[in-house]
């Protein structure tokens, strides 16, 4: 497995843990991450993905663990995409201007970074729109406005193109890369396995809270080192443990 | 049954001809109730939002406090403030006793609370669904609380005139702290109920007309309101 840490990583997780009440939902993660290009964390549904992109936003505080970010010096601004959107009840670029709002940029800049977020996103004939009354895919579009507005360091994107259909996922895919090529790192949750393959440099698989594999996205898909990465790959449930099989 | 006729076509007049005693009262009726109904949004709003916003021991009791607090009889607030500003009691010295400053303290006790909790409702739901997000862009307290009190402003709006409602129509406290003065302290409420009692039955249905067109027009306002904000998905 080659160190991600070669390509000048922004920051370092160690030992990264987070317990529920009652379950460890991330189990000692230990990865760098690259402080450009996508890397996409993929797993089965509670794997602790959506786990993982909270402790990068800083929602959550690690049990065991920390997040390094030293490497990234001051600038550790990051912007995330929720899995659900949260539309706030205001305009479409209201929205946009409450988000950038605590960066404390000048109106002009502000007003700037307003309608390239919105031309980017396609956004622009919906600009004064009540922005609850968009469609689910308008809102995620927006939610994305939101998040490249603030020109994060990190931008956490929890399966963005979930309800969207094939040209505003392709949009958004262009949208993603571009960001990536410039000087984001984008950590990307999905399921879209073809969507990992034509954005991804580097995959973290989860499985159960563990990080179990951490490779280049070409390796990855080549050929996964664990069974557990190759049964998700396939399509497959896991195996039935012994003692399990029933009648 | 011709008595009250007649009372009527005399309050009719009384409201047409824009009586001078008539208007004087309305007056100080809105002036006294808006003025506590401005004071109790000014210290319930943040205050509801904040017990909705965080988790502290006390939170509970505080707020099961506040909405035993909403169902207080209006003439027993009226009696405890007055034992608190008479001459004797610990307020005496400003003389407030049978002032309009007096009906506005006693209003704000009664609408307060109701002002808070329905705040509390309000920015509880709210919060639950901004939290992660506004914590994510990096606001403090501050600013979250600003972000949902304006995302919240339908619901707030409505609180403010529910408690309208409540301060305009109440008629206990302010009589037992105004005295119901003749061009001091004479609301609507306190003329109605003396202004019967004495047989003058024109000047308390001519107000008494007025204030049901009153609380109509809030009602009404409430519905404008909601329906707006639905059309926006606001709401
Ligand atoms: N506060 C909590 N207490 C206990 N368990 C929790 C809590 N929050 C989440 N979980 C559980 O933790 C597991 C991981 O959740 P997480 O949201 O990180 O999964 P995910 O990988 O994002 O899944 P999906 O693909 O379905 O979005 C889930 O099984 C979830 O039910
Ligand atoms: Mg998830």
């Amino acid at each position: 497995m080659l160190d991600p840490a070669d390509e000048a990583p922004l920051l370092e997780l160690r030992g990264l843990t987070y317990t529920a009440t009652t379950a460890t939902l991330l189990d000692d993660v230990s990865a760098a991450l690259p402080a450009t290009g996508v890397t996409a964390i993929i797993g089965a549904n509670g794997a602790g993905k959506t786990t993982l992109l909270r402790l990068l936003a800083g929602l959550l505080t690690p049990t065991a663990g920390e997040i390094d970010w030293s490497l990234a010096g001051s600038a550790r601004r990051t912007a995330m995409v929720f899995q659900r959107p949260v539309i706030l009840r205001r305009s479409v670029d209201a929205n946009i201007r409450h988000a950038i709002a605590p960066l404390g940029l000048n109106e002009a800049e502000a007003a700037r970074r307003v309608d390239e977020a919105l031309a980017v996103c396609r956004l622009d004939h919906l600009r004064t729109a009540p922005a609850r009354r968009l469609s689910g895919g308008e809102q995620q579009r927006l939610a994305l406005a939101r998040a490249l507005a603030r020109k994060p360091d990190v931008l956490l994107l929890d399966e963005p193109c979930a309800s969207l259909d094939p040209q505003s996922t392709a949009a958004i895919e262009a949208i993603v890369r571009q960001a990536a090529a410039a000087s984001t790192a984008v950590v990307l949750v999905t399921h879209d396995i073809a969507q990992a393959q034509r954005l991804a440099a580097w995959v973290m698989f989860l499985d159960a809270g563990r990080l179990i594999e951490h490779s280049r996205a070409g390796a990855f898909f080549a050929g996964p080192q664990t069974a557990e990465a190759r049964d998700y790959l396939a399509g497959r449930l896991p195996p039935i443990a012994p003692g399990d099989e029933g009648s | 049954m011709q008595e009250a006729l007649e009372a009527l076509g005399l309050a009719g007049r009384l409201i047409v001809s824009m009586d001078g005693d008539v208007l004087e009262i309305v007056a100080l009726s809105l002036q006294v109730s808006l003025t506590a109904v401005a004071v109790s949004c000014l210290i319930g709003l943040p205050l509801g939002a904040l017990l909705a916003m965080t988790r502290f021991r006390g939170r509970n009791v505080l707020i099961v406090l506040n909405n035993a607090l909403m169902g207080l009889p209006p003439v027993v607030v009226g009696l405890a403030i007055y034992l608190a500003i008479s001459r004797a009691g610990p307020f005496g010295v400003f003389g407030l006793l049978y002032t309009p400053t007096a009906m506005i303290i006693a209003q704000t006790v009664l609408v307060l609370p109701i002002v808070t909790a329905l705040a509390r409702q309000t920015i509880e739901d709210l919060n639950a669904e901004y939290d992660d997000y506004l914590r994510s862009l990096g606001l403090g307290i501050g600013g979250r609380l600003r972000t949902l009190l304006w995302d919240g402003r339908t619901g707030l709006i409505t609180a403010a005139i529910a408690g309208m409602g409540r301060a305009i129509a109440e008629v206990g406290a302010v009589i037992i702290v105004g005295g119901n003065i003749d061009h001091v302290t004479r609301v609507m409420t306190t003329a109605i109920a003396l202004e019967t009692s004495k047989g003058e039955l024109a000047l308390a249905m001519a107000l008494g007309i007025i204030l049901m067109a009153i609380s109509l027009a809030l009602n009404a306002a409430t519905h404008a309101l909601r329906g707006d904000a639905m059309r926006r998905m606001y709401a």
